[in-house]
This record gives structure tokens, C-alpha cells and sequence, in this order.
């Protein structure tokens, strides 16, 4: 199969070839920075909320010197509205983006191709199967995961959103877009409490998510780690899948 | 209303209570109400003019302290005038008539004032086995109070119990208590939570119905906004503490005597809405975190049902288990990260003997790889 004429690149002093792989460009640079930008907001979000819901040792002298609760609390707020104007850009750049671009934001449940593309990543992961199979966007199964995971972020953002506008006051903006959410937690304890837990479901993506990330740019058929940085999909082999 | 009818100012002054008073009243009514100067003579007008408007005061699964509240009002006068202001045709707490006379007496206000009076209610009707967990004049109370509020101008919900339902809904509710709104639906509805409410918040609700003839701007929830617009933790006169970050650790600590911030112990404050910091208790003397103690959510929504007052992180229920969002949480992560330590070792073995019983095929092409 690997006649001179079909081999890119040159050979060395040694007669090695090079191989012959593919390389599809996939994530454009608004949705690798959107990824980015998103990781370390999260990360910002995740330590201020755990210490609003768990304050620090308190600090001692005047309550006039000092503004530490205050500043945490505004670094979350800070954050967590630039995460919403990062994630209203990701919005758009679905609209006008390539067709990876889209992805995350739906499911689609009526390919059967695509159920059975869960099937196989799920045994691939339960160790059944040698390989994976190649996919230039997300597979069927990260796909699964990462749209859950933009469920979440949207309900981070409503519920987070909801509490900021209680300090802003019932006749804020805040308080008429997102009011909403206290029609569904009428007290808004269990909001506090919801928009905890969602911080821990977020937490748990992520690690599962940069585990899988990593794993698959070692053992899968393709690249991942490289690609949400390049945009770059670069597959390790050339074995066609599925025949026509 | 039939002519004839007395208006407060007449009765008031039959009380040997002066003009000056009155208009001190109607002034310090309207600071009360956060309106503007000319409104206290708008509110004098209005009680020298308009007959009374009558009040049907109707009690269901309550313990009273509505009714204690409201009867402390602050300004002695206050509840003076409140009580004549209204003319409580019926209450039967605190009313003289006893027996068929009472029943009677809701008999004639819903002929004789149809569409006219205001129904307020402490307390709320049990549905479960037909109602009959809280009789009332030989009739399930659900019944009384849906004939009676049928022809009411507006109704009033006193307290969390009217509101939400309170001690008598929390979970498991096994009388099926439910808050009025969920039987009355034909009329407008102003809540007026907490347990009880702040007397001064009572009256003030009560004097704007029956001098300005409506209802006072109410929030998403139905609670006046004049009242129930900021949480207590917006006003809070321990808020400096909070920015701070300067927290009460334990009861007896040295930050509980130097007035710190009670949010490590649970305080509800920051998801409570009620004018507790700004109003006060008991004539503006002190409110529950001034003594010390958190805010317990008193005047919100199911807070019985919310896990511990002096938790910060409070149990959800919702999982089988006893835990705060931190420990679920926690507990999740570490499980996850066991399987994922667990999955990692699985996948280097397996690559190892996968790798030492393959030796090196048409590695151009597959890269070692295959395709299933
Ligand atoms: C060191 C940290 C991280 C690494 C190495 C990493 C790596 C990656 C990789 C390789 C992909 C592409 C997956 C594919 O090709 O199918 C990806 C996509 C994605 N990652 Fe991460 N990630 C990290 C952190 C995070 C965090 C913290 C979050 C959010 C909690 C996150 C959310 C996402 C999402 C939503 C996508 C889909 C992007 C899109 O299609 O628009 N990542 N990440
Ligand atoms: C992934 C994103 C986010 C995470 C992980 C996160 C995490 C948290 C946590 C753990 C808390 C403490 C909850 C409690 O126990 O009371 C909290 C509170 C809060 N968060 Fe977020 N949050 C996120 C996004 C947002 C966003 C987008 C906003 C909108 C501005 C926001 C606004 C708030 C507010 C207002 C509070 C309450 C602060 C207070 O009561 O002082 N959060 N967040
Ligand atoms: S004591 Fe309660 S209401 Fe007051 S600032 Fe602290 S948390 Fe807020
Ligand atoms: S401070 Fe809180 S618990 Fe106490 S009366 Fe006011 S609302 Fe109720």
C-alpha cells in the first residue's frame, strides 16, 4: 500500500518515509478561545463560590479596614458576568461558525448512526473494543457529555444571575429577565443551595473531562489536547472506518 | 356603603382622641408607607371622608401570633386607630359576640357588604379528609373561607401560614395544609408573610387598603413591595462585618460579643425578605440579629422545610441522605476520581500487554491502530 507516489514528505539518509496522515481544521479560534476563557472563568467561579458558601477564618481589626468578602464576592460576580458575554459570543458563533461549532448546543437524537456511535465509545471506554473510531468533531459520546455540561452552564448562569439581581434590587433589569428562576425556587435558599450543587456537577465534568482529554490524545486514533489549541484535528492513521 | 356609616376620623374622636394626634397619625402612617409628605393628607382626607371599611378577620390552622403581633402594634395609637379604622366586624378571637350571634355577623357583612369587605385571614385550611382537621362553627374552615372570600373586595394573607402554608405544611403535612391562595383564586390576594409578620408592617398594609380603597404594588410572590422589596441582609446593620469577612464561629466567641456577622451560623438574611432590619421588633426596640441570633428565614417560603437555622450550607432531603451541597459534592468528586485512578490503571496495563503481544505490522498505515 505504501507505493513511493502515494508518500508525503521525503525520506531521510536512513530511507524512513513519512506517513501519510490526514489533518482537518475543527475548532476555530473563537471557540478556542471561547474554551480557554471558559476554563479559567470556571476555575475563578469555582474557588469564590466555595468560599461565599464557606467563608475564610476571620479577619481580625476594624470592619472598616478590610473588604475581603466583599472582594471575593465581587471577583465572582466579575467573572461569572464575563463568562455570560463569553458564552453569548459562543452563542453567536454557533450561528455563523463552521459546523463544529454547533455541536454542543444540540443533540442529535434522530441519526442512528450516532446511537450507535455512543454504544461503541461506551465500550471502547469498558474496554470491549481495541480502538476507537476517528471523528473530527466530538464523539458521540463526548458530545453527550459536553452538551450536558452546556445545560448546566446555562443553569449557572440563570441561577447565578438570579442571585445577583436580589442585591440589585426587585426593579433591576437583573431582577425582570432572571426573576424568573424564584417562580421555581420561590425561596431562595434552595436556589443558593441548587446553584451549589451545580458548581460540584461542574466540577465533576471537568475532571472527568480533562481525564478523557488526556487519555484519548494518548491512546485514541486522532488528536485532542493539540487540536483545542491549533484548531488542528490531526488522525494518526489512515484506516477508513466505514468503508463505503 | 350605606350612608350613615361612621368614618374613622368620628369614631376616633369620639374616643377623646385630638385632631393633632390624628394628624400625627396620618403623618407618621405615611413615612411608614415610604410615601411622600402630601400623602399624610391625602390619608387625613381620606379617613375624615370615607365611611369604614369593614374587615372579616377569619383564623384556620394558626397559633394566634398574627393576632398577638398585630394587637402590639408600637405607636399605642397606632393600634387604636387601626382597630377603629377597620370597624372588625368579625374576629373571633377577639370579638364579644360568641356562637350563632358570630355566625350571623358573617351572615349580614356578606349581604350588606358584597364586594365591599376585606377578608383577612391568619392561619390556613387543611384539605385532607374533606378538611376536617379544622372545624370551624360546625363547618370545615376550607368551606367558610371560600364562601366568604367569594365576596370580598380583596384578601389579606397573614403570615407564613396564609402565605405558604408554615409549620402545619412542612413536610410530611399529614393534614394537607395549603397556603389560601391554593383555594382562593377569584380575588386578589396580598401576602404578608412571617411568624408572625412585624405589627407595624400589619397596620401599615391594613391603613393603605382602607384609606387609599386598593391594593399596595405587590412583588412576584404577592407581598407588598413597600415591605418586602430588600432581604434583611441589604440592610443589615452587621453588613460591614459580612464585606469584611468578620464571622461569629461559635455562640460564645469573642466575634459573637463584638457583633460580627452571624452568616457562619446560619444566619437566613441573605434569602430572607422582610423589613426586620429597617422596622424592627417590638416599637423599633431591637430584631433578632441585633440579640444576637440569625435571621431563620421566618417570612420566605416553606422554611421549615429548608434544613438547620444554624447551618450555613443547609441539607438537602432531596437525595435520601442528611449532607449539605459541599459534602454531596465532595463525596461525588472523590468517588469519580476514584473510578477515574481505577480506569487509568486498567488502560496502562492493558496498553503494556496489548503492546508487548503486537509486534509492529503495517505501521504506516494504522499507526498500530486498528479500526474496532
Ligand atoms: C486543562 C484543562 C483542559 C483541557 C486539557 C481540555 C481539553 C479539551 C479538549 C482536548 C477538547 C476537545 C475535545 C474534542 O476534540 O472532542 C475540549 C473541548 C471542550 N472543553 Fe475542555 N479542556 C480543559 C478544561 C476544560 C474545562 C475546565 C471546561 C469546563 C468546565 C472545558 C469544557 C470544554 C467544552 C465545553 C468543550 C467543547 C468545545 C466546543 O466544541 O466548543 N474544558 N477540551
Ligand atoms: C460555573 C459557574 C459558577 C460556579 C461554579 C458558581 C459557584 C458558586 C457557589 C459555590 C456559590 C455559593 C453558593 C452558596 O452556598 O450560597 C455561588 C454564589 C453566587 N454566585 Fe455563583 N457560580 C457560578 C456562576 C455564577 C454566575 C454566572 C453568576 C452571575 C453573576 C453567579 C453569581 C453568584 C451569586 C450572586 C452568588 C451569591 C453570592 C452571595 O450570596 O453573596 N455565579 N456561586
Ligand atoms: S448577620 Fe445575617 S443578615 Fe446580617 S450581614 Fe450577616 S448574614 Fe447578613
Ligand atoms: S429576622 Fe428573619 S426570622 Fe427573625 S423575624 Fe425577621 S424575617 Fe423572621
Amino acid at each position: 500500500m505504501t507505493e513511493i507516489a502515494r508518500v508525503h514528505g521525503v525520506g531521510d539518509a536512513n530511507g524512513e518515509r513519512a506517513k501519510s496522515l490526514q489533518t482537518i481544521y475543527v475548532y476555530e479560534a473563537p471557540v478556542r478561545i471561547w474554551h480557554w476563557a471558559n476554563a479559567a472563568l470556571i476555575l475563578v467561579l469555582c474557588v469564590t463560590g466555595y468560599f461565599i458558601g464557606t467563608p475564610l477564618p476571620s479577619v481580625p481589626g476594624e470592619a472598616s479596614a478590610s473588604f475581603q468578602m466583599g472582594y471575593i464576592r465581587f471577583a465572582h460576580f466579575a467573572a461569572g458576568q464575563t463568562l455570560i458575554v463569553f458564552f453569548l459570543l459562543r452563542l453567536y458563533w454557533a450561528f455563523v461558525g463552521n459546523k463544529f461549532s454547533r455541536q454542543i448546543f444540540y443533540l442529535p437524537i434522530s441519526k442512528r448512526i450516532w446511537w450507535w456511535g455512543i454504544l461503541y465509545e461506551l465500550k471502547w471506554y469498558m474496554f470491549l473494543v481495541k480502538d476507537p473510531k476517528k471523528y473530527v468533531g466530538h464523539n458521540p459520546l463526548a458530545h453527550v457529555a459536553m452538551f450536558s455540561f452546556m445545560l448546566f452552564l446555562v443553569f449557572m448562569m440563570a441561577s447565578g444571575m438570579a442571585l445577583y439581581s436580589e442585591g440589585q434590587g426587585i426593579d433591576s433589569w437583573q431582577y425582570k429577565i432572571f426573576g424568573f428562576m424564584f417562580s421555581i425556587f420561590p425561596n431562595a435558599q434552595s436556589l443558593h443551595t441548587w446553584h451549589h450543587l451545580g458548581m460540584w456537577a461542574i466540577t465533576i465534568f471537568a475532571i472527568v473531562h480533562v481525564y478523557a482529554a488526556v487519555r484519548e490524545d494518548i491512546l485514541s486514533r486522532q488528536s485532542m489536547i493539540s487540536s483545542i489549541v491549533s484548531g488542528e484535528r490531526l488522525f494518526r492513521d489512515d484506516i477508513d472506518d466505514f468503508p463505503r | 356603603m350605606g350612608a350613615g356609616t361612621e368614618t374613622f376620623y368620628d369614631v376616633i374622636r369620639r374616643q377623646g382622641i385630638t385632631r393633632r394626634s390624628f394628624h400625627k397619625f396620618c403623618s407618621l402612617t405615611a413615612t411608614s408607607l415610604g410615601l411622600g409628605p402630601l400623602a399624610a393628607t391625602n390619608i387625613a382626607n381620606a379617613l375624615e371622608t370615607k365611611p369604614r371599611v369593614p374587615v372579616i378577620w377569619m383564623h384556620g390552622l394558626e397559633c394566634t401570633c398574627c393576632s398577638e403581633s398585630f394587637i402590639r402594634s408600637a405607636h399605642p395609637l397606632v393600634k387604636d386607630a387601626v382597630l377603629s379604622m377597620i370597624s372588625l366586624d368579625y374576629d373571633d378571637t377577639i370579638m364579644a359576640a360568641a356562637g350563632h350571634q358570630a355566625e350571623a355577623i358573617l351572615e349580614e357583612t356578606r349581604a350588606k357588604y358584597k364586594g365591599q369587605y376585606i377578608l383577612a385571614v391568619e392561619g390556613n385550611p387543611p384539605l385532607n379528609e374533606d378538611g376536617m382537621y379544622c372545624i370551624d362553627g360546625g363547618k370545615p374552615f376550607v368551606e367558610k373561607l371560600k364562601l366568604m372570600a367569594d365576596d370580598a373586595m380583596a384578601v389579606i394573607a397573614w403570615g407564613a401560614c396564609a402565605s405558604w402554608g408554615c409549620v402545619q405544611a412542612a413536610k410530611p403535612n399529614p393534614t394537607q395544609a395549603v397556603p389560601i391562595d391554593k383555594v382562593i383564586t377569584n380575588k386578589p390576594i396580598i401576602k404578608v408573610p412571617g411568624c408572625p409578620p412585624i405589627a407595624e408592617v400589619m397596620t401599615g398594609v391594613v391603613t393603605f387598603v382602607t384609606t387609599f380603597g386598593k391594593l399596595p404594588e405587590l412583588d412576584r410572590q404577592g407581598r407588598p413591595k413597600m415591605f418586602y422589596s430588600q432581604r434583611i441582609h441589604d440592610k443589615c446593620y452587621r453588613r460591614p462585618h459580612f464585606d469584611a469577612g468578620q464571622f461569629v464561629e461559635e455562640w460564645d466567641d469573642d466575634a459573637a460579643r463584638k457583633g460580627y456577622c452571624l452568616y457562619k451560623m446560619g444566619c437566613k438574611g441573605p434569602t430572607t425578605y422582610n423589613a426586620c432590619s429597617t422596622v424592627r421588633w417590638n416599637g423599633g426596640v431591637s430584631f433578632p440579629i441585633q440579640s444576637g441570633h440569625g435571621c431563620i428565614g421566618c417570612s420566605e417560603d416553606g422554611f421549615w422545610d429548608q434544613g438547620g437555622f444554624y447551618d450555613r450550607l443547609t441539607t438537602i432531603k432531596q437525595f435520601g441522605v442528611e449532607a449539605n451541597a459541599d459534602k454531596i459534592g465532595q463525596t461525588a468528586a472523590v468517588v469519580v476520581g476514584g473510578a477515574i485512578v481505577a480506569h487509568a490503571g486498567v488502560t496502562v496495563v492493558r496498553n503494556m500487554a496489548r503492546r508487548s503481544k503486537e509486534n509492529s505490522t503495517d505501521n504506516s498505515r494504522s499507526n498500530g491502530k486498528s479500526a474496532g
